[in-house]
């Protein structure tokens, strides 16, 4: 089956892009890798009259690492490069293993970081490791830039804060305080390869095997990518005992709000997050000790 | 509106005049008459359309003609350089049975193609992985993993002129 018809623009500026888009209005669509959204358009499940493509937009595709200033990821910036850039790997290993997590190589080789941030799937494998560190998503729009927690970001399964016309131009993240161990694992029915049945990504700072600092965000269980407060606070503040993190653990499963779908039950998926949820937690615990 | 485009696909300059729905694989299969590269899922799930862009693989069915513009485009027909003699790789999958219906192949070897390219020596669990994104509903597997490993040292031993 065809993809549809519409009309397609490759603009060189992001004026042109916010330009574009605000003169064809509801009916225009952001593309950059469209991984997501060419198969969202051969089911007919959107139907764009106009496609604005930042493929052509030089220097989007940009990614800066500084262990002090943190890393930048450009919204054309390819998964597959990410995942494989020497600066996020040594620096930010886990933003670079979510990367690699997601997809297939095919996928990876033409899909985007922000673009699997803004096609707000539940499942998007960047957006927990992405979450726990406090990332910042960069925006522009006919107003001017903007930039958004990546924790206000997501509204919706599909849905974002992006106002019509809007684009993401980049993702931030700060670099990690020391002693922070930061760990992302998915698990799903094909390998990693597929959607997530579940992802669970992790950010704990430990003192003196304490734990200063704990988040933790769940992919896949609820209408968003979600974090797990109830987890957070058990561990906040108290050692870090294998006891402690199974109990945060089944804590982390119990404020999820799984569903049923064909990749797994929610039963099924209750009694998964709480194994990968410990697993997250322990290994991120061993990292942060080193 | 359509768009003229102009690519090179196996070391072949073309200019064609498309739709922007127009995907790549419709673009080589339609157009071009290159019938090698498979339509399988149309999602990105299968790899059957796997082709390679400017040295990436990627998935043909979800590529807009329209972005491929300028590129470099390599199919499974532009593989054996000389189009006469097979590319060691296409030799291995013969030699060790890799081959049951043959829809998966092409993409199959794409991806083959791409790891040897950055990954000359292989493990079998690089190989899995790298091939991972290309489903074999004959359930080979054992047999490309061994054809993969059989074309790293056809191509190690340059036994055979390769092509990229």
């Amino acid at each position: 089956m065809s993809i549809g018809k519409f009309e397609h623009f490759k603009p060189r500026t992001l004026g042109d892009a916010v330009e574009l888009l605000n003169k064809y209005g509801p009916g225009a669509r952001v593309i950059a890798g469209g991984t997501d959204l060419m198969v969202k358009m051969r089911l007919r499940a959107v139907s764009p009259e106009v496609l604005v493509s930042l493929k052509n937009i030089p220097d989007l595709d940009t990614i800066t690492v500084d262990p002090k200033q943190g890393l930048t990821i450009g919204a054309t910036a390819l998964l597959a490069d990410v995942a494989a850039h020497p600066g996020i790997r040594k620096y930010f290993p886990a933003v670079a293993a979510a990367a690699n997590d997601t997809a297939n190589i095919q996928v990876r080789n033409m899909g985007t970081v922000v673009g699997n941030l803004c096609n707000a799937s539940p499942s998007a494998d960047n957006a927990p490791t992405l979450l726990v560190m406090g990332a910042t998503v960069h925006i522009i729009g006919a107003k001017g830039k903007r930039e958004l927690p990546l924790a206000d970001f997501f509204k919706g399964p599909g849905l974002t804060a992006l106002a019509p016309g809007e684009i993401v131009t980049a993702v931030s993240v700060p670099p990690p305080p020391p002693n922070t161990g930061v760990v992302y694992l998915s698990f799903s029915g094909r390998g990693k390869l597929d959607c997530s049945t579940v992802g669970v990504g992790a950010l704990i700072t430990l003192d003196a095997g304490t734990c200063k600092t704990v988040r933790v965000a769940i992919g896949a269980c609820a209408p968003t990518p979600m974090r797990a407060p109830g987890a957070e606070k058990l561990l906040t503040g108290n050692a870090v005992d294998e006891t402690l993190l199974r109990s945060a653990s089944r804590k982390a499963a119990e404020e999820t709000k799984p569903i049923d779908d064909l990749r797994a039950s929610a039963a099924y998926r209750l009694k998964v997050v709480e194994v990968i949820t410990y697993r997250v937690l322990t290994e991120a615990c061993g990292i942060a000790r080193q | 509106m359509k768009h003229t485009i102009h690519v090179t696909v196996n070391g072949t300059d073309y200019s064609v005049s498309v739709d922007p729905g127009r995907t790549l694989n419709e673009l080589i299969r339609e157009d071009l008459n290159l019938t090698g590269t498979k339509l399988g899922c149309g999602t990105g799930d299968c790899g059957a359309c796997t082709v390679m862009v400017d040295g990436r693989t990627v998935s043909s069915c979800l590529t807009l003609a329209v972005d491929v513009d300028g590129k470099q485009i390599t199919t499974i027909e532009g593989l054996a350089v000389s189009g006469e003699e097979l590319h060691p790789i296409q030799e291995a999958f013969i030699d060790k049975g890799a081959i049951q219906c043959g829809f998966c192949t092409p993409g199959m070897e794409m991806s083959a193609l791409h790891l040897l390219s950055h990954n000359p020596n292989p493990t079998d669990s690089e190989i899995r992985n790298a091939l991972s994104g290309n489903l074999c509903r004959c359930t080979g597997y054992t047999k490309i993993v061994d054809a993969v490993h059989c074309a790293a040292e056809k191509m190690a031993s340059g036994k055979t002129e390769g092509g990229l």
